[in-house]
Protein backbone atom coordinates (compact mmCIF):
# COMPACT_ATOMS: atom_id res chain seq x y z
CA UNK A 1 0.00 0.00 0.00
CA UNK A 2 1.23 3.34 -1.08
CA UNK A 3 -0.04 6.26 0.71
CA UNK A 4 0.96 9.39 0.41
CA UNK A 5 0.31 12.01 3.36
CA UNK A 6 -0.49 14.99 1.07
CA UNK A 7 -4.45 14.93 0.13
CA UNK A 8 -4.11 17.05 -3.01
CA UNK A 9 -1.40 15.10 -4.23
CA UNK A 10 -3.33 11.82 -3.03
CA UNK A 11 -6.13 13.03 -5.33
CA UNK A 12 -3.73 14.02 -8.23
CA UNK A 13 -2.58 10.87 -8.00
CA UNK A 14 -6.07 8.76 -8.09
CA UNK A 15 -7.30 10.95 -10.63
CA UNK A 16 -4.29 10.42 -12.97
CA UNK A 17 -4.02 6.52 -12.33
CA UNK A 18 -7.83 5.69 -13.00
CA UNK A 19 -9.20 8.88 -14.28
CA UNK A 20 -9.26 8.06 -18.28
CA UNK A 21 -9.57 4.12 -17.56
CA UNK A 22 -13.36 5.35 -15.17
CA UNK A 23 -14.20 8.07 -16.76
CA UNK A 24 -14.01 5.45 -20.09
CA UNK A 25 -15.76 2.79 -18.50
CA UNK A 26 -18.44 4.52 -16.71
CA UNK A 27 -19.40 6.66 -20.42
CA UNK A 28 -19.48 2.77 -22.03
CA UNK A 29 -21.11 0.74 -19.56
CA UNK A 30 -22.50 2.28 -16.88
CA UNK A 31 -24.41 5.55 -17.82
CA UNK A 32 -25.71 3.65 -21.02
CA UNK A 33 -26.41 0.87 -18.95
CA UNK A 34 -28.44 2.91 -16.11
CA UNK A 35 -30.18 4.81 -18.95
CA UNK A 36 -31.03 1.85 -20.60
CA UNK A 37 -32.64 0.80 -17.99
CA UNK A 38 -35.02 4.26 -17.99
CA UNK A 39 -35.43 4.24 -21.89
CA UNK A 40 -37.36 0.70 -21.46
CA UNK A 41 -40.28 2.82 -19.49
CA UNK A 42 -40.37 4.41 -22.47
CA UNK A 43 -42.23 3.83 -25.82
CA UNK A 44 -40.47 4.85 -29.01
CA UNK A 45 -40.53 4.43 -32.50
CA UNK A 46 -36.67 5.54 -33.72
CA UNK A 47 -34.04 7.56 -32.16
CA UNK A 48 -35.86 11.08 -33.49
CA UNK A 49 -39.25 9.84 -32.12
CA UNK A 50 -40.88 11.79 -28.51
CA UNK A 51 -40.52 8.92 -25.77
CA UNK A 52 -43.73 8.06 -24.38
CA UNK A 53 -43.88 6.83 -20.68
CA UNK A 54 -45.59 3.39 -20.93
CA UNK A 55 -44.14 2.29 -16.99
CA UNK A 56 -43.72 -1.25 -17.26
CA UNK A 57 -45.35 -2.21 -20.55
CA UNK A 58 -42.62 -3.01 -22.54
CA UNK A 59 -41.71 -5.48 -20.23
CA UNK A 60 -45.40 -6.68 -20.08
CA UNK A 61 -45.08 -7.24 -23.74
CA UNK A 62 -41.51 -8.70 -23.69
CA UNK A 63 -43.09 -11.51 -21.88
CA UNK A 64 -45.58 -11.64 -24.19
CA UNK A 65 -43.59 -11.77 -27.48
CA UNK A 66 -43.46 -15.25 -28.25
CA UNK A 67 -40.95 -14.62 -31.06
CA UNK A 68 -38.43 -13.72 -28.98
CA UNK A 69 -39.13 -16.15 -26.20
CA UNK A 70 -38.82 -18.66 -29.42
CA UNK A 71 -35.54 -16.88 -29.99
CA UNK A 72 -34.84 -17.83 -26.55
CA UNK A 73 -34.93 -21.14 -26.51
CA UNK A 74 -32.64 -21.36 -29.80
CA UNK A 75 -30.45 -19.68 -27.74
CA UNK A 76 -30.45 -21.79 -24.97
CA UNK A 77 -30.03 -25.23 -27.08
CA UNK A 78 -27.26 -23.33 -28.95
CA UNK A 79 -25.52 -22.45 -25.60
CA UNK A 80 -25.91 -26.56 -24.58
CA UNK A 81 -24.90 -27.42 -27.51
CA UNK A 82 -21.82 -25.32 -28.04
CA UNK A 83 -20.37 -25.54 -24.17
CA UNK A 84 -20.13 -29.01 -23.97
CA UNK A 85 -19.32 -29.44 -27.43
CA UNK A 86 -16.39 -27.01 -27.62
CA UNK A 87 -15.52 -28.23 -24.51
CA UNK A 88 -15.02 -31.66 -24.73
CA UNK A 89 -13.20 -31.39 -28.15
CA UNK A 90 -11.10 -28.28 -26.93
CA UNK A 91 -10.22 -30.87 -23.80
CA UNK A 92 -9.11 -33.71 -25.88
CA UNK A 93 -7.21 -31.62 -28.69
CA UNK A 94 -5.33 -30.18 -25.33
CA UNK A 95 -4.56 -34.04 -24.12
CA UNK A 96 -3.18 -34.96 -27.34
CA UNK A 97 -0.93 -32.03 -28.13
CA UNK A 98 0.62 -32.75 -24.60
CA UNK A 99 0.98 -35.79 -24.68
CA UNK A 100 4.64 -35.30 -25.85
CA UNK A 101 4.22 -36.86 -29.85
CA UNK A 102 6.39 -35.07 -32.35
CA UNK A 103 5.18 -31.98 -33.97
CA UNK A 104 2.86 -30.67 -31.32
CA UNK A 105 3.62 -27.13 -31.29
CA UNK A 106 2.75 -27.43 -35.01
CA UNK A 107 -0.99 -28.69 -34.01
CA UNK A 108 -1.22 -25.95 -31.59
CA UNK A 109 -0.57 -23.23 -33.54
CA UNK A 110 -2.39 -24.89 -36.56
CA UNK A 111 -5.44 -25.69 -34.46
CA UNK A 112 -5.99 -22.03 -32.90
CA UNK A 113 -6.03 -20.65 -36.26
CA UNK A 114 -9.28 -20.47 -36.65
CA UNK A 115 -9.53 -17.90 -33.67
CA UNK A 116 -8.33 -15.21 -35.58
CA UNK A 117 -11.70 -14.98 -37.77
CA UNK A 118 -13.62 -12.86 -36.94
CA UNK A 119 -17.69 -13.94 -36.60
CA UNK A 120 -19.26 -12.20 -39.86
CA UNK A 121 -15.95 -13.49 -42.14
CA UNK A 122 -16.86 -16.51 -40.67
CA UNK A 123 -20.03 -16.51 -41.63
CA UNK A 124 -19.71 -15.89 -45.35
CA UNK A 125 -16.68 -18.45 -45.55
CA UNK A 126 -18.59 -21.19 -43.97
CA UNK A 127 -21.41 -19.98 -46.44
CA UNK A 128 -19.35 -21.06 -49.27
CA UNK A 129 -18.27 -24.22 -47.61
CA UNK A 130 -21.59 -25.17 -46.68
CA UNK A 131 -23.55 -24.17 -50.02
CA UNK A 132 -21.28 -24.51 -52.78
CA UNK A 133 -18.32 -26.86 -51.14
CA UNK A 134 -19.46 -29.24 -49.01
CA UNK A 135 -22.41 -30.42 -51.86
CA UNK A 136 -19.60 -31.00 -54.54
CA UNK A 137 -17.58 -33.62 -51.99
CA UNK A 138 -20.76 -35.31 -51.02
CA UNK A 139 -21.73 -36.02 -54.69
CA UNK A 140 -18.20 -37.18 -55.76
CA UNK A 141 -17.60 -39.34 -53.10
CA UNK A 142 -21.37 -40.43 -52.50
CA UNK A 143 -21.97 -38.82 -48.61
CA UNK A 144 -25.42 -38.39 -48.38
CA UNK A 145 -25.61 -36.15 -45.40
CA UNK A 146 -23.27 -33.66 -47.45
CA UNK A 147 -25.24 -33.94 -50.12
CA UNK A 148 -27.74 -32.00 -48.85
CA UNK A 149 -28.15 -27.98 -48.60
CA UNK A 150 -27.59 -27.48 -44.75
CA UNK A 151 -28.60 -23.80 -44.35
CA UNK A 152 -32.05 -24.47 -45.96
CA UNK A 153 -32.92 -27.22 -43.48
CA UNK A 154 -34.36 -25.84 -40.27
CA UNK A 155 -32.40 -28.99 -37.98
CA UNK A 156 -29.43 -28.80 -40.28
CA UNK A 157 -29.20 -24.81 -40.30
CA UNK A 158 -28.81 -25.00 -36.42
CA UNK A 159 -26.55 -27.92 -36.33
CA UNK A 160 -24.06 -25.80 -39.15
CA UNK A 161 -24.20 -22.84 -36.77
CA UNK A 162 -22.43 -25.10 -33.93
CA UNK A 163 -19.92 -26.60 -36.05
CA UNK A 164 -18.84 -23.43 -37.23
CA UNK A 165 -18.79 -22.33 -33.36
CA UNK A 166 -17.14 -25.36 -32.52
CA UNK A 167 -15.07 -24.98 -35.12
CA UNK A 168 -13.88 -21.55 -34.41
CA UNK A 169 -13.18 -21.60 -30.37
CA UNK A 170 -12.25 -25.23 -29.44
CA UNK A 171 -8.49 -24.31 -30.54
CA UNK A 172 -8.92 -21.05 -28.27
CA UNK A 173 -10.09 -22.97 -25.73
CA UNK A 174 -7.03 -25.85 -25.98
CA UNK A 175 -4.82 -23.61 -25.53
CA UNK A 176 -6.10 -22.61 -22.22
CA UNK A 177 -6.36 -26.36 -21.10
CA UNK A 178 -2.95 -26.89 -22.39
CA UNK A 179 -1.86 -24.01 -19.98
CA UNK A 180 -4.02 -25.99 -17.29
CA UNK A 181 -2.82 -29.38 -17.69
CA UNK A 182 0.95 -28.23 -17.84
CA UNK A 183 0.14 -26.58 -14.13
CA UNK A 184 -0.90 -30.04 -12.95
CA UNK A 185 2.26 -31.62 -10.76
CA UNK A 186 3.86 -33.53 -12.12
CA UNK A 187 5.10 -35.15 -8.80
CA UNK A 188 1.36 -37.06 -8.35
CA UNK A 189 1.17 -38.29 -12.41
CA UNK A 190 4.03 -40.22 -10.98
CA UNK A 191 2.87 -41.00 -7.91
CA UNK A 192 -0.15 -42.89 -9.25
CA UNK A 193 1.49 -44.33 -12.16
CA UNK A 194 3.98 -45.90 -9.67
CA UNK A 195 0.81 -47.25 -7.89
CA UNK A 196 -0.47 -48.60 -11.30
CA UNK A 197 -2.91 -46.67 -12.60
CA UNK A 198 -3.46 -46.96 -16.56
CA UNK A 199 -3.51 -43.79 -18.71
CA UNK A 200 -7.60 -43.41 -18.60
CA UNK A 201 -7.50 -43.78 -14.45
CA UNK A 202 -4.65 -41.23 -14.42
CA UNK A 203 -7.05 -38.83 -16.38
CA UNK A 204 -10.11 -39.58 -14.34
CA UNK A 205 -8.67 -39.48 -11.26
CA UNK A 206 -6.22 -37.06 -11.44
CA UNK A 207 -5.83 -35.00 -14.06
CA UNK A 208 -9.42 -34.14 -14.38
CA UNK A 209 -10.18 -32.96 -10.98
CA UNK A 210 -7.09 -30.60 -11.04
CA UNK A 211 -7.70 -28.82 -14.17
CA UNK A 212 -11.70 -28.04 -12.52
CA UNK A 213 -10.35 -23.79 -12.58
CA UNK A 214 -9.27 -24.35 -16.24
CA UNK A 215 -12.98 -25.40 -16.75
CA UNK A 216 -14.30 -22.98 -14.75
CA UNK A 217 -12.68 -20.47 -17.10
CA UNK A 218 -13.69 -22.45 -20.53
CA UNK A 219 -17.65 -22.75 -19.58
CA UNK A 220 -17.79 -19.33 -18.18
CA UNK A 221 -16.25 -18.23 -21.91
CA UNK A 222 -18.12 -20.58 -23.79
CA UNK A 223 -21.07 -19.82 -21.99
CA UNK A 224 -21.12 -16.40 -22.13
CA UNK A 225 -20.70 -15.91 -25.97
CA UNK A 226 -22.68 -18.21 -26.73
CA UNK A 227 -25.35 -16.74 -24.78
CA UNK A 228 -24.46 -13.10 -26.90
CA UNK A 229 -23.81 -14.70 -30.32
CA UNK A 230 -24.81 -12.24 -32.94
CA UNK A 231 -22.13 -12.04 -35.93
CA UNK A 232 -22.24 -16.13 -36.87
CA UNK A 233 -26.32 -16.30 -36.71
CA UNK A 234 -26.42 -12.87 -39.17
CA UNK A 235 -23.72 -14.22 -41.76
CA UNK A 236 -24.15 -17.58 -41.67
CA UNK A 237 -28.26 -17.95 -41.31
CA UNK A 238 -29.56 -14.92 -41.12
CA UNK A 239 -31.72 -16.63 -38.78
CA UNK A 240 -32.75 -18.80 -41.30
CA UNK A 241 -34.91 -20.94 -42.76
CA UNK A 242 -37.91 -19.01 -41.71
CA UNK A 243 -36.85 -17.79 -38.35
CA UNK A 244 -35.90 -20.78 -36.97
CA UNK A 245 -32.19 -20.26 -36.25
CA UNK A 246 -32.37 -16.48 -34.84
CA UNK A 247 -31.08 -16.32 -31.73
CA UNK A 248 -32.05 -13.75 -28.57
CA UNK A 249 -29.46 -11.44 -29.61
CA UNK A 250 -30.40 -11.10 -33.25
CA UNK A 251 -33.92 -10.64 -32.76
CA UNK A 252 -33.24 -8.16 -30.34
CA UNK A 253 -31.08 -6.20 -33.05
CA UNK A 254 -34.01 -6.55 -35.16
CA UNK A 255 -36.50 -5.41 -33.50
CA UNK A 256 -34.24 -2.17 -32.42
CA UNK A 257 -32.95 -1.28 -36.01
CA UNK A 258 -35.05 -3.02 -38.33
CA UNK A 259 -38.39 -2.29 -36.85
CA UNK A 260 -37.04 0.55 -34.50
CA UNK A 261 -38.95 -0.56 -31.71
CA UNK A 262 -36.38 0.24 -29.03
CA UNK A 263 -38.43 0.58 -25.94
CA UNK A 264 -39.53 -3.43 -26.69
CA UNK A 265 -35.78 -4.03 -27.78
CA UNK A 266 -34.63 -2.43 -24.83
CA UNK A 267 -36.70 -4.75 -22.55
CA UNK A 268 -35.96 -7.90 -24.18
CA UNK A 269 -32.04 -6.55 -23.98
CA UNK A 270 -32.27 -6.05 -19.95
CA UNK A 271 -34.36 -9.60 -20.15
CA UNK A 272 -31.08 -11.24 -21.74
CA UNK A 273 -28.81 -9.98 -19.33
CA UNK A 274 -30.53 -11.09 -16.65
CA UNK A 275 -30.76 -14.71 -17.98
CA UNK A 276 -26.96 -14.27 -18.87
CA UNK A 277 -26.27 -13.05 -15.04
CA UNK A 278 -28.02 -15.97 -13.99
CA UNK A 279 -26.30 -18.74 -15.99
CA UNK A 280 -23.44 -17.56 -15.52
CA UNK A 281 -23.63 -16.69 -11.59
CA UNK A 282 -24.73 -19.76 -11.08
CA UNK A 283 -22.31 -21.43 -13.30
CA UNK A 284 -19.20 -19.96 -11.39
CA UNK A 285 -21.22 -20.62 -8.24
CA UNK A 286 -21.15 -24.40 -8.99
CA UNK A 287 -18.06 -25.30 -10.64
CA UNK A 288 -16.08 -23.19 -7.44
CA UNK A 289 -17.37 -26.19 -5.26
CA UNK A 290 -15.97 -28.68 -7.07
CA UNK A 291 -12.47 -26.96 -7.18
CA UNK A 292 -9.77 -29.47 -5.19
CA UNK A 293 -6.50 -28.80 -3.92
CA UNK A 294 -3.15 -30.26 -5.37
CA UNK B 1 9.48 -48.00 -27.52
CA UNK B 2 6.94 -51.00 -26.69
CA UNK B 3 4.02 -51.83 -29.43
CA UNK B 4 1.36 -50.36 -27.23
CA UNK B 5 2.72 -47.10 -26.85
CA UNK B 6 3.61 -47.28 -30.57
CA UNK B 7 -0.24 -47.97 -31.09
CA UNK B 8 -1.41 -45.04 -29.28
CA UNK B 9 1.02 -42.61 -30.54
CA UNK B 10 -0.95 -43.94 -34.09
CA UNK B 11 -3.94 -43.06 -32.85
CA UNK B 12 -2.74 -40.14 -31.25
CA UNK B 13 -1.57 -38.85 -34.61
CA UNK B 14 -4.78 -40.28 -36.74
CA UNK B 15 -6.95 -37.84 -34.64
CA UNK B 16 -4.71 -34.65 -34.73
CA UNK B 17 -4.43 -35.12 -38.92
CA UNK B 18 -8.12 -35.69 -39.32
CA UNK B 19 -8.46 -32.23 -36.80
CA UNK B 20 -5.76 -30.69 -38.92
CA UNK B 21 -7.55 -30.79 -42.00
CA UNK B 22 -10.74 -30.16 -40.41
CA UNK B 23 -9.81 -26.88 -38.72
CA UNK B 24 -7.78 -25.95 -42.15
CA UNK B 25 -9.39 -26.78 -44.86
CA UNK B 26 -11.70 -23.70 -45.14
CA UNK B 27 -8.08 -21.64 -45.68
CA UNK B 28 -7.49 -24.05 -48.22
CA UNK B 29 -10.91 -23.23 -50.30
CA UNK B 30 -10.35 -19.62 -49.94
CA UNK B 31 -6.45 -19.89 -51.10
CA UNK B 32 -7.04 -22.22 -54.11
CA UNK B 33 -10.92 -20.60 -54.96
CA UNK B 34 -9.46 -17.20 -54.95
CA UNK B 35 -7.74 -17.38 -58.34
CA UNK B 36 -10.53 -18.88 -60.32
CA UNK B 37 -13.49 -17.97 -61.73
CA UNK B 38 -17.39 -18.74 -60.88
CA UNK B 39 -17.27 -21.76 -63.30
CA UNK B 40 -14.37 -23.44 -62.13
CA UNK B 41 -15.20 -22.42 -58.27
CA UNK B 42 -18.68 -24.29 -58.63
CA UNK B 43 -17.51 -26.89 -61.11
CA UNK B 44 -15.04 -28.40 -57.92
CA UNK B 45 -14.15 -25.75 -54.96
CA UNK B 46 -11.27 -28.76 -54.27
CA UNK B 47 -9.03 -28.77 -56.90
CA UNK B 48 -6.37 -26.37 -57.63
CA UNK B 49 -6.85 -23.26 -60.24
CA UNK B 50 -5.49 -23.87 -63.45
CA UNK B 51 -4.07 -20.41 -63.29
CA UNK B 52 -2.41 -18.04 -61.22
CA UNK B 53 -3.93 -14.79 -62.12
CA UNK B 54 -3.35 -12.02 -59.92
CA UNK B 55 -5.15 -9.25 -62.17
CA UNK B 56 -8.38 -10.45 -60.60
CA UNK B 57 -6.62 -9.98 -57.10
CA UNK B 58 -5.71 -6.81 -57.85
CA UNK B 59 -8.93 -6.10 -59.10
CA UNK B 60 -11.09 -7.09 -55.88
CA UNK B 61 -8.64 -5.02 -53.72
CA UNK B 62 -9.65 -1.69 -55.79
CA UNK B 63 -13.34 -2.59 -55.76
CA UNK B 64 -13.08 -2.98 -51.86
CA UNK B 65 -11.38 0.01 -51.51
CA UNK B 66 -8.70 -2.26 -49.65
CA UNK B 67 -5.88 0.32 -49.13
CA UNK B 68 -8.29 2.92 -47.46
CA UNK B 69 -10.41 0.22 -45.47
CA UNK B 70 -7.02 -1.79 -44.04
CA UNK B 71 -5.55 1.88 -42.74
CA UNK B 72 -8.90 2.63 -41.47
CA UNK B 73 -9.33 -0.86 -39.15
CA UNK B 74 -5.74 -0.41 -38.60
CA UNK B 75 -5.77 2.96 -36.85
CA UNK B 76 -8.95 2.71 -34.81
CA UNK B 77 -7.10 -1.07 -33.82
CA UNK B 78 -4.02 0.50 -32.67
CA UNK B 79 -5.44 3.47 -31.03
CA UNK B 80 -7.78 1.45 -29.06
CA UNK B 81 -5.49 -1.37 -28.28
CA UNK B 82 -2.58 1.47 -27.14
CA UNK B 83 -5.14 2.77 -24.75
CA UNK B 84 -6.41 0.16 -23.36
CA UNK B 85 -3.19 -0.94 -22.53
CA UNK B 86 -1.70 2.01 -21.13
CA UNK B 87 -4.64 3.34 -19.22
CA UNK B 88 -5.68 -0.12 -17.59
CA UNK B 89 -2.10 -1.13 -16.35
CA UNK B 90 -2.33 2.38 -14.74
CA UNK B 91 -5.59 1.77 -13.23
CA UNK B 92 -4.97 -1.58 -12.26
CA UNK B 93 -1.55 -1.22 -10.74
CA UNK B 94 -3.42 2.14 -8.53
CA UNK B 95 -6.30 -0.66 -7.70
CA UNK B 96 -3.54 -2.48 -5.97
CA UNK B 97 -1.25 -0.22 -4.41
CA UNK B 98 -4.02 1.84 -3.19
CA UNK B 99 -7.11 -0.29 -1.60
CA UNK B 100 -10.09 1.91 -0.38
CA UNK B 101 -13.78 1.01 -0.34
CA UNK B 102 -14.15 3.23 -3.27
CA UNK B 103 -11.76 1.27 -5.29
CA UNK B 104 -12.55 -1.89 -4.14
CA UNK B 105 -16.05 -1.43 -5.25
CA UNK B 106 -15.17 0.32 -8.44
CA UNK B 107 -13.18 -2.84 -9.22
CA UNK B 108 -15.83 -5.41 -8.33
CA UNK B 109 -18.10 -3.45 -10.36
CA UNK B 110 -16.28 -3.57 -13.26
CA UNK B 111 -15.64 -7.35 -13.28
CA UNK B 112 -19.39 -7.41 -12.50
CA UNK B 113 -19.66 -5.53 -15.91
CA UNK B 114 -17.98 -7.86 -18.21
CA UNK B 115 -21.84 -10.21 -18.47
CA UNK B 116 -23.35 -7.29 -19.73
CA UNK B 117 -24.62 -8.14 -23.29
CA UNK B 118 -24.03 -5.36 -25.71
CA UNK B 119 -27.05 -5.89 -27.14
CA UNK B 120 -28.29 -3.97 -23.70
CA UNK B 121 -25.90 -1.24 -24.29
CA UNK B 122 -26.29 -0.62 -28.41
CA UNK B 123 -29.52 1.47 -27.75
CA UNK B 124 -28.64 3.65 -25.21
CA UNK B 125 -25.30 4.36 -26.86
CA UNK B 126 -26.71 5.65 -29.77
CA UNK B 127 -29.10 7.84 -28.35
CA UNK B 128 -26.56 9.88 -25.89
CA UNK B 129 -23.85 9.86 -28.69
CA UNK B 130 -26.12 10.37 -31.39
CA UNK B 131 -29.31 12.20 -30.56
CA UNK B 132 -27.75 13.92 -27.27
CA UNK B 133 -24.08 14.91 -28.09
CA UNK B 134 -24.43 14.44 -31.28
CA UNK B 135 -20.53 12.64 -31.90
CA UNK B 136 -22.07 9.66 -34.10
CA UNK B 137 -22.20 12.68 -36.97
CA UNK B 138 -19.19 15.19 -35.85
CA UNK B 139 -16.54 12.48 -34.42
CA UNK B 140 -16.92 8.78 -35.14
CA UNK B 141 -13.90 7.63 -35.30
CA UNK B 142 -12.84 9.33 -31.50
CA UNK B 143 -15.97 7.85 -30.18
CA UNK B 144 -15.57 4.24 -31.52
CA UNK B 145 -12.12 4.35 -29.83
CA UNK B 146 -13.30 6.24 -26.51
CA UNK B 147 -15.79 2.89 -26.76
CA UNK B 148 -13.95 0.14 -27.37
CA UNK B 149 -11.39 1.68 -24.37
CA UNK B 150 -14.65 1.47 -22.28
CA UNK B 151 -15.38 -1.98 -23.49
CA UNK B 152 -11.94 -3.22 -23.09
CA UNK B 153 -11.53 -1.64 -19.53
CA UNK B 154 -12.99 -4.38 -17.53
CA UNK B 155 -10.62 -6.95 -18.89
CA UNK B 156 -7.59 -5.82 -19.25
CA UNK B 157 -7.21 -4.17 -15.94
CA UNK B 158 -9.05 -7.60 -14.42
CA UNK B 159 -5.64 -9.54 -15.87
CA UNK B 160 -3.52 -6.89 -14.81
CA UNK B 161 -4.64 -6.24 -11.77
CA UNK B 162 -3.83 -10.45 -11.10
CA UNK B 163 -0.41 -9.50 -12.27
CA UNK B 164 0.42 -6.79 -10.15
CA UNK B 165 -0.37 -8.53 -7.46
CA UNK B 166 2.77 -10.86 -7.61
CA UNK B 167 5.16 -8.06 -8.18
CA UNK B 168 6.92 -6.86 -4.84
CA UNK B 169 5.82 -3.83 -3.32
CA UNK B 170 9.77 -3.30 -2.15
CA UNK B 171 10.43 -2.98 -6.20
CA UNK B 172 8.45 0.37 -5.68
CA UNK B 173 9.63 1.85 -2.56
CA UNK B 174 13.01 1.64 -3.28
CA UNK B 175 12.23 3.54 -6.55
CA UNK B 176 9.90 6.17 -4.42
CA UNK B 177 12.93 6.73 -1.76
CA UNK B 178 15.45 6.83 -4.93
CA UNK B 179 13.12 9.88 -5.87
CA UNK B 180 10.90 8.53 -8.20
CA UNK B 181 7.50 10.14 -7.93
CA UNK B 182 4.32 7.43 -8.33
CA UNK B 183 4.19 8.01 -12.17
CA UNK B 184 8.16 7.43 -12.91
CA UNK B 185 8.01 4.57 -10.63
CA UNK B 186 5.17 3.08 -12.70
CA UNK B 187 6.33 3.78 -16.26
CA UNK B 188 9.96 2.86 -15.43
CA UNK B 189 9.64 0.27 -13.03
CA UNK B 190 6.14 -1.54 -13.38
CA UNK B 191 4.99 -1.19 -16.62
CA UNK B 192 7.87 -3.04 -18.14
CA UNK B 193 8.06 -5.90 -15.70
CA UNK B 194 4.52 -6.52 -17.35
CA UNK B 195 5.25 -6.73 -20.61
CA UNK B 196 4.40 -10.23 -21.12
CA UNK B 197 0.57 -9.45 -19.56
CA UNK B 198 0.47 -6.22 -22.15
CA UNK B 199 0.87 -8.48 -24.91
CA UNK B 200 -1.35 -10.90 -24.22
CA UNK B 201 -4.08 -8.33 -23.40
CA UNK B 202 -2.82 -7.48 -26.94
CA UNK B 203 -3.69 -9.99 -28.99
CA UNK B 204 -6.48 -10.43 -27.27
CA UNK B 205 -8.35 -6.99 -27.92
CA UNK B 206 -6.79 -7.41 -31.42
CA UNK B 207 -8.48 -10.10 -32.20
CA UNK B 208 -11.72 -8.79 -30.81
CA UNK B 209 -11.11 -4.84 -32.29
CA UNK B 210 -10.18 -6.23 -35.86
CA UNK B 211 -13.28 -8.25 -36.77
CA UNK B 212 -15.67 -6.50 -34.59
CA UNK B 213 -18.67 -5.96 -36.47
CA UNK B 214 -21.79 -4.71 -34.58
CA UNK B 215 -20.48 -1.61 -32.55
CA UNK B 216 -18.70 0.21 -36.12
CA UNK B 217 -21.68 -1.02 -37.39
CA UNK B 218 -24.09 1.32 -35.48
CA UNK B 219 -21.38 4.31 -35.14
CA UNK B 220 -19.65 4.46 -38.53
CA UNK B 221 -21.56 5.73 -41.80
CA UNK B 222 -19.16 7.80 -43.50
CA UNK B 223 -18.21 5.60 -47.26
CA UNK B 224 -14.20 6.84 -46.53
CA UNK B 225 -14.32 5.67 -42.77
CA UNK B 226 -15.62 1.83 -42.86
CA UNK B 227 -13.65 -1.11 -41.12
CA UNK B 228 -12.63 -4.31 -42.97
CA UNK B 229 -15.81 -6.46 -41.74
CA UNK B 230 -18.54 -4.17 -42.36
CA UNK B 231 -16.35 -3.40 -45.94
CA UNK B 232 -17.46 -7.68 -46.28
CA UNK B 233 -20.51 -6.76 -45.30
CA UNK B 234 -21.17 -4.39 -48.08
CA UNK B 235 -19.10 -6.49 -50.61
CA UNK B 236 -21.24 -9.09 -50.17
CA UNK B 237 -24.81 -7.81 -50.02
CA UNK B 238 -23.72 -6.42 -53.11
CA UNK B 239 -22.04 -9.57 -54.80
CA UNK B 240 -24.46 -11.90 -53.57
CA UNK B 241 -23.06 -15.44 -54.20
CA UNK B 242 -20.60 -13.95 -56.98
CA UNK B 243 -17.56 -15.93 -55.58
CA UNK B 244 -15.24 -15.36 -57.91
CA UNK B 245 -15.14 -12.04 -56.23
CA UNK B 246 -16.30 -12.42 -52.46
CA UNK B 247 -13.68 -15.42 -51.95
CA UNK B 248 -10.57 -13.03 -52.91
CA UNK B 249 -12.43 -9.80 -50.96
CA UNK B 250 -12.70 -12.49 -48.11
CA UNK B 251 -9.15 -13.79 -48.46
CA UNK B 252 -7.73 -10.04 -48.24
CA UNK B 253 -10.07 -9.56 -44.99
CA UNK B 254 -7.95 -12.39 -43.04
CA UNK B 255 -4.83 -11.88 -44.69
CA UNK B 256 -3.85 -9.29 -42.33
CA UNK B 257 -3.97 -10.92 -39.45
CA UNK B 258 -2.92 -14.29 -40.38
CA UNK B 259 0.53 -12.65 -41.68
CA UNK B 260 1.02 -11.30 -38.27
CA UNK B 261 -0.40 -14.25 -36.61
CA UNK B 262 2.20 -16.87 -38.65
CA UNK B 263 4.92 -14.20 -38.33
CA UNK B 264 4.26 -13.95 -34.18
CA UNK B 265 2.95 -17.44 -33.43
CA UNK B 266 4.99 -18.34 -30.94
CA UNK B 267 4.91 -15.45 -28.78
CA UNK B 268 0.90 -15.33 -29.33
CA UNK B 269 0.21 -19.32 -28.07
CA UNK B 270 2.53 -18.23 -25.17
CA UNK B 271 0.79 -15.05 -24.73
CA UNK B 272 -2.89 -16.57 -24.72
CA UNK B 273 -1.49 -19.40 -22.45
CA UNK B 274 -0.15 -16.94 -20.11
CA UNK B 275 -3.60 -15.02 -19.66
CA UNK B 276 -5.24 -18.24 -19.33
CA UNK B 277 -3.51 -19.20 -15.69
CA UNK B 278 -4.32 -16.12 -14.13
Amino acid sequence: MIAEKNPVKRLGNQLFFTGPTFFAFIMTLLVPFGYGLYLTLFEMAGVQSTPVFVGLENYVMALQDTEFWASMWVTLKYVGATVIFVNILGFALAYLVTAGVKGQNFFRTALFTPNLIGGLVLGYIWQFVFVTSLPVFGERFDIEILKLGWLGDEVLAFWALVIVTIWQSAGYMMIIFIAGIMNVPKDIIEASTIDGANAWQRLINMTLPMMVPSFVVTIFLTLKGAFMVYDINYALTQGGPYGSTKMASMHVVGLAFDQSNFGLGQAEAIVLFAVVAIATGLQVYFSKRLEVEA
Amino acid sequence: MSLRKYGTNILIYAFLILSFVVFTFPFFLLIVNSFKDNGEIMRDPFSLPQTYDLDQFFGVIKAMDFATTFTNTFFITFMSVLLILVFSGMTAHYLVRNSSLFNNTFFAIMVASMIIPFQALMIPIIYIYGAKFGLIDTAPISLLIGLYVGFGASFATFVYHGFIKSIPLELEEAALIDGCNRIQTYFRIVFPMLTPTSVTIAILNVLWIWNDYLLPSLIIYNEDDLTMPIKMKVFNGTYMDNWELLIPAMLMTILPILVAYLIGQKFIIKGVMQGAIK
